[in-house]
């Protein structure tokens, strides 16, 4: 998997491209909360993302958990298995996703 | 079928992943349904690298199966370690909300809901695991 960082003022977008499974998913960790004192808005690009597993839930349920107060969790343009699988798991009820019409 | 035995070790998911993929490849499978079959193997064999041979580690057979009309892919799990039959953990908490959370359980809760068929037997004390997915 590969992580593009982008910051603007108090706003931290990152893109994933590959997997984000048990191997990866420390990666994306490290990339949302290293430096992230001064982040209150965390934007998750999952346009290019393959598929996510269990191991990428907890690293998104502890990014939740830390921006709930402030400007919160928005995952962008999941595809068809990342969405059944926050579907299934009820975390399409907790996470902000945008997708793109149609 | 195919098999391969590797070492229980989080390091060895991308391996067996590779080796599962590779075997399917010539199958035109839908995009889809190969990405869940990649989900189950990192749930399973990440399962099997914490728990099987804790603190150790040890041996797991991983084989695959096709069966034809309709098509059908068969993985299955096979290690010497501590029973463990994921058909029996809990449910995992799937509507509280995020403060309340945990987010224990979810990974055979993925499998469970992404494969048509999952079974479990001990035998001459080896977990066997097998979960079946349609391609068709």
């Amino acid at each position: 998997m590969t992580i593009r960082k982008q910051e603007e003022n108090a706003r931290r977008t990152l893109t994933l491209t590959g997997r984000l499974d048990t191997v990866t998913a420390p990666q994306l960790e490290a990339e949302i909360f290293d430096n992230a004192e001064n982040i209150t808005e965390l934007v998750l690009d999952f346009r290019d993302l393959e598929y996510i597993s269990s191991a990428g839930l907890r690293v998104l349920l502890a990014a939740q958990k830390r921006f709930a107060q402030t400007g919160g969790v928005t995952i962008l343009d999941p595809n068809e298995t990342v969405m059944e699988v926050f579907e299934m798991t009820g975390f399409a009820d907790i996470l902000t996703i945008e997708r793109k019409a149609g | 079928m195919q098999e391969r035995t590797l070492d229980a070790t989080i390091e060895n998911i991308e391996a067996v992943t590779e080796f599962v993929n590779t075997q399917l490849e010539a199958l035109n499978c839908p995009q889809k349904a190969l990405r869940q079959i990649d989900i189950a193997i990192d749930e399973l064999f990440s399962n099997i690298a914490r728990y099987a041979y804790r603190p150790d580690t040890g041996p797991v057979t991983v084989r695959v199966e096709v069966e034809k009309e309709p098509l059908s892919v068969i993985l299955t799990f096979i290690d010497h370690g501590v029973p463990f039959d994921p058909l029996q953990a809990e449910t995992p908490d799937i509507t509280s909300d995020a403060q309340a959370r945990e987010p224990g359980g979810l990974g055979l809760y993925i499998v469970k809901h992404s494969m048509d068929e999952i079974t479990y037997t001990r035998e001459n004390g080896q977990n066997i695991l097998r979960v079946k997915k349609s391609m068709a």
